[in-house]
C-alpha cells in the first residue's frame, strides 16, 4: 500500500499547476467565459500540443501517454483550482472514459488518436428533461433518447439536456433506450460525429459560466451499425461505471476549487485591517478557515482514494476486488467533494466581505461553480441515498 | 499511487487473524467487543491477563524496533494488525498507553539503562502505565504545569501536586508525569519528565465519576512521592512531552476506526430491525457516517503512507477534529435511530446500554486531547500561518 504520488506523478501535477496558473489567470477565465465557445481555442491548442493533457490517459497504442486515472484526477485538481475554461472536462473526463469503458476497436481506433492529434473534441449526452425531476435525475433512468434497430444501422430520436459542451464538441457519446423499456434495460451507448445530419445543437446560458451546457435535439437521426458502442445487454450498467468515472474527475475538480478558495481566503485575511489588526488573528474566522482546510484535507484522500479505485476498475490488469468498489467511492468522493466546495466558496465569500460579493473579486466565479458542479450528476443528498441503498436495503 | 498491499503483508494478516480466532475464546470470550473509551472500566482483570496473551503471542508493540523487543513491522503490517484486532472483536488494551505512549518515548529519549528497566514490563503486558500530563485548572493549556519536582541532597526527585483526567491510573503500575524542576520557571521551560511507581506511598488515586456514572478517569496526587527515573536532563520535560504526542497520531488510529466501524455496524443493524432505515433523514444520517468513517481512513492511509516528502502535513493536522467531530455526531446517531428505546437504561440503577454509553462518551472526544476549539487554533496556525492566539497574562 503506497498511498501517495509517485515521482512522476508528482511532476504532472507540478507542471500542470505552474502552466495553468500562467495561463489561466483571472483575465483569461473572464474573457473565454465571455464567448459563446466558453474557452480559447489557442489555448486548447496550446495544452493539447505542448503538455498533451488531453493524451493522459488514452493507451500508448493509440498514440497516448497511458498513464492513469490517478494522474487524471491531479491534473483535474489543478484545472479545478484555475477554473480553467477549456474542453478538457467533457472531452477527457466524459469522453475518453466512455471510449476507454464501451468502446468498440474500431471507435477507440477511429477517435483516440483523433483526440491525442488535439483535432477532436469530445463529450457525453445521456439526460434529457426527466433529469431534472425529483431534484435530479442523473442515471439510466434520465436517459433522453430513443433508438430503434432499422436498415443498416440505428435510428436515434429524443432530446438531451446539460450536456456539457454540447454546443461545440465534434463527437457525441450519447445513451439511448429502446421504446418501452426502464432502469438498465434497453439502454445503449452510441458515438457519432457532432454533424451528423439530423442533429440540432443549441448553447444554454448557465449559472456557471465557466463551463457550457448545451441541449441537443436528435431528429431521426440516421447512424451505421459500426456507432453502437459495446456493452450489449450491459450497456446500462456500463453507463454507470462511466459515470463514476465522471463523478471521479469532478471531485477532483472541485477539491482543487476548495483548495483554492482557502487559499484565497487566507491571503486576503493577512492584508484586510479591521480594528487595527489583520482579521486573519481574530479566533472566530480563523476557525472558520480551519473548517475549510479539514474539509480540503480530507477531500483529498477522497479523490485519490476513489482515482485508484477507478484506476483499477479501468486497467484491464486491474484488482477486481477493488474495482468492485467503484460506485461506492464515487459517490463518496463526489458527495463529500460537492458539500465541501459549496462550504469553501460560501465560506471565502463571508470571509471577504463585502468585496467578496462583487463582481470584480472572483469569489463568486467559484462559488456558481460549486453549486453547478454539486447539482450536476447529483449532489450530496443524492450519492447519499446510493451509500444508503448498499448498507441498509 | 497504490492500495493494494503486498502478498507477504496478506500472509501477516492471516497469520494474525488466525492467531486471534484461536486465541480469543474461552475465558476471554466475554472481552470480545469490550473496552475502550467509554467502556474502560470494565473487565480490568481479564483484560489484564489478555495482554500477557498476547504478549505470549508475540502480538504485543509489534511496531517496536527489533533491538528493543518489538516486531519491526512495517506501517502496512501495523496497519494490518490493528485492523484485524479490531475487526476480531479483541479487546481495548489496558497496554495501549506503555505500549504506544510511553515506550517509544523511552526508545527514543531514555538511557539504554532505563529503556532495559521499563521496556520488558510493557513488552510482556505485565506493567501497565498511565499519563500524567493534565492538572486542574489548566485543561488544554498543557504548559501551566504545577506540580512540582524538588531534587534532594541524594539526587533523588520529590514530586508533589496532583494530576487529572488521568485515565486507567486505577489499573496502572507507573505514571510518566511532567512536572516543574525549577520553581521560577513559567510556561514549558523548566520542565521535566519523570517516571513514577503508582505502588509507593504519597500516591493517592481518586476516581472521577463520570456523567455516565463510572469512573475511567482519575485524580492522582504526589505527596513527597518518589520519583523513580528522570528522562533527559531537568529542562527537557517538554521537548519530551511533546516527542510523545507525536506518537499519539500513530498507526493506532487504524485500529480506533476499527472500533468506530463496529459501532456502526450496530447501528445499521438496529436501523435495519426497527425500520429507522427506512426513514429518508436517517438514511441520510446513515450515509454520512459510514461516508466519514471511510474517508477518515483513508485520510490516515494517506498521513502514514508520506515519505520524506511529507505531504501529508496538513492531514496530519485535521486528523483529530475530524474524527472526535465525526465521533460525537454517531453518538447522536445512534440515539435517534433508537427513538424512543434509546431513553431506556440497562437495569437500575444506573447501568446504560454501549449505546447510551457512547453517546455520553463522546461528548468527551471533543475535549480531551485538545478541545475542538484548540484544535482549530492550531490548524489555523500551523496549517494556514495566521497569527497566534495571543497569550494572557493572568
Amino acid at each position: 500500500m503506497e498511498f501517495r504520488f509517485t515521482d512522476e506523478q508528482r511532476m504532472i501535477r507540478d507542471t500542470a499547476a505552474a502552466f495553468l496558473q500562467d495561463v489561466s489567470d483571472s483575465s483569461a477565465v473572464r474573457k473565454a467565459m465571455a464567448t459563446e465557445l466558453g474557452y480559447d481555442p489557442d489555448l486548447w491548442q496550446r495544452i493539447c500540443q505542448e503538455l498533451c493533457f488531453q493524451s493522459i490517459t488514452v493507451p500508448e497504442v493509440y498514440g497516448g501517454m497511458g498513464l492513469g486515472q490517478v494522474e487524471l484526477a491531479a491534473v483535474l485538481e489543478q484545472m479545478g483550482k484555475v477554473l480553467l475554461c477549456s474542453p478538457f472536462f467533457a472531452t477527457v473526463g466524459l469522453g475518453v472514459n466512455a471510449l476507454l469503458l464501451a468502446g468498440t476497436e474500431e471507435q477507440k481506433e477511429r477517435y483516440l488518436p483523433a483526440i491525442v492529434d488535439g483535432a477532436l473534441t469530445a463529450t457525453l449526452g445521456w439526460t434529457g428533461a426527466e433529469a431534472a425531476r425529483f431534484g435530479g435525475q442523473w442515471g439510466c433512468e434520465a436517459i433522453g433518447l430513443r433508438w430503434q434497430a432499422c436498415e443498416n444501422g440505428y435510428r436515434l430520436s429524443g432530446e438531451l439536456r446539460y450536456v456539457i459542451d454540447g454546443h461545440s464538441a465534434d463527437l457525441l457519446i450519447v445513451a439511448a433506450r429502446a421504446p418501452g423499456t426502464a432502469g438498465r434495460d434497453g439502454v445503449a451507448l452510441f458515438a457519432l460525429p457532432a454533424d451528423t445530419a439530423g442533429v440540432s445543437r443549441e448553447w444554454q446560458p448557465t449559472l456557471d459560466q465557466t463551463r457550457r451546457q448545451a441541449r441537443l435535439q436528435f431528429t431521426d437521426v440516421l447512424v451505421p451499425a459500426c456507432a453502437r458502442m459495446s456493452g450489449g445487454e450491459a450497456a446500462g450498467r456500463m453507463l454507470d461505471d462511466i459515470l463514476a468515472l465522471v463523478k471521479v474527475a469532478l471531485a477532483a475538480e472541485q477539491m482543487g476549487a476548495a483548495q483554492k478558495v482557502l487559499d484565497m481566503s487566507v491571503a486576503y485575511m493577512h492584508e484586510r485591517v479591521q480594528f487595527g489588526r489583520q482579521i486573519a488573528s481574530y479566533q472566530a474566522l480563523k476557525h472558520k478557515a480551519a473548517d475549510m482546510l479539514l474539509k480540503c484535507e480530507v477531500s483529498r484522500s477522497a479523490v485519490y482514494y476513489a482515482a485508484c479505485i477507478a484506476e483499477e476498475r479501468v486497467n484491464p490488469e486491474g484488482d477486481a476486488r477493488l474495482a468492485d468498489e467503484l460506485a461506492e467511492a464515487a459517490a463518496m468522493a463526489k458527495a463529500y467533494c460537492s458539500d465541501t466546495l459549496f462550504h469553501n466558496a460560501g465560506s471565502a465569500i463571508q470571509l471577504h466581505g463585502g468585496v467578496g460579493f462583487t463582481w470584480e473579486y472572483d469569489v463568486h466565479l467559484y462559488f456558481k461553480r460549486a453549486k453547478a458542479s454539486e447539482l450536476y450528476l447529483g449532489a450530496g443528498t443524492a450519492q447519499r441515498e446510493l451509500i444508503a441503498s448498499l448498507l441498509l436495503d | 499511487m497504490k492500495l493494494t498491499f503486498t502478498a507477504a503483508d496478506e500472509a501477516f494478516r492471516a497469520e494474525i487473524a488466525g492467531w486471534l480466532k484461536d486465541n480469543l475464546c474461552g475465558e476471554f470470550e466475554v472481552l470480545r467487543f469490550r473496552g475502550g473509551p467509554g467502556d474502560e472500566h470494565m473487565f480490568p482483570a481479564e483484560r489484564k491477563r489478555w495482554e500477557q496473551k498476547l504478549a505470549e503471542g508475540g502480538w504485543t508493540c509489534v511496531g517496536w524496533p527489533r533491538e528493543h523487543g518489538g516486531r519491526g513491522c512495517s506501517i502496512e503490517q501495523q496497519v494490518i494488525f490493528h485492523e484485524e484486532y479490531a475487526r476480531a472483536g479483541a479487546p481495548g488494551r489496558v497496554g495501549h498507553i506503555g505500549e504506544g505512549l510511553a515506550g517509544p518515548t523511552l526508545i527514543a529519549f531514555a538511557s539504554p539503562e532505563q529503556q532495559q528497566k521499563y521496556l520488558p514490563g510493557i513488552l510482556a503486558g505485565t506493567e501497565l502505565w498511565c499519563q500524567g500530563y493534565s492538572e486542574p485548572g489548566a485543561g488544554s493549556d498543557l504548559a501551566n504545569v504545577r506540580t512540582r519536582a524538588a531534587q534532594g541532597a541524594d539526587g533523588r526527585w520529590m514530586l508533589n501536586g496532583q494530576k487529572v483526567w488521568t485515565s486507567l491510573a486505577h489499573e496502572s503500575d507507573w505514571c510518566f508525569v511532567v512536572a516543574r524542576t525549577d520553581p521560577e520557571s513559567r510556561g514549558h521551560k523548566g520542565l521535566g519528565f519523570f517516571l513514577v511507581s503508582m505502588h509507593q506511598p504519597g500516591v493517592t488515586v481518586r476516581p472521577i465519576e463520570q456523567l455516565t456514572g463510572t469512573s475511567e478517569f482519575n485524580e492522582v496526587f504526589f505527596d513527597d512521592a518518589l520519583a523513580a527515573d528522570i528522562v533527559g536532563a531537568p529542562g527537557d520535560g517538554w521537548k519530551v512531552a511533546m516527542g510523545l504526542l507525536g506518537f499519539e497520531r500513530g498507526v493506532s488510529t487504524l485500529g480506533q476506526q476499527m472500533q468506530f466501524q463496529n459501532e456502526l455496524d450496530q447501528i445499521v443493524r438496529i436501523a435495519r430491525d426497527n425500520g429507522a432505515a427506512r426513514n429518508p433523514a436517517l438514511r441520510q444520517r446513515i450515509a454520512e457516517a459510514h461516508i466519514g468513517l471511510r474517508l477518515m481512513r483513508y485520510n490516515a492511509m494517506r498521513m502514514l503512507s508520506q515519505d520524506s516528502n511529507n505531504e501529508a502535513g496538513p492531514a496530519a493536522l485535521v486528523y483529530k477534529l475530524h474524527w472526535a467531530s465525526w465521533h460525537r455526531n454517531l453518538g447522536a446517531l445512534a440515539m435517534d435511530v433508537l427513538g424512543p428505546e434509546a431513553d431506556m437504561a440497562e437495569s437500575a440503577p444506573y447501568n446504560l446500554t454501549r449505546l447510551q454509553s457512547l453517546f455520553l462518551f463522546t461528548r468527551s472526544d471533543t475535549l480531551y486531547g485538545g478541545t475542538n476549539q484548540i484544535q482549530r487554533n492550531i490548524i489555523a496556525e500551523r496549517g494556514l500561518g495566521m497569527p497566534k492566539e495571543a497569550k494572557g497574562n493572568l
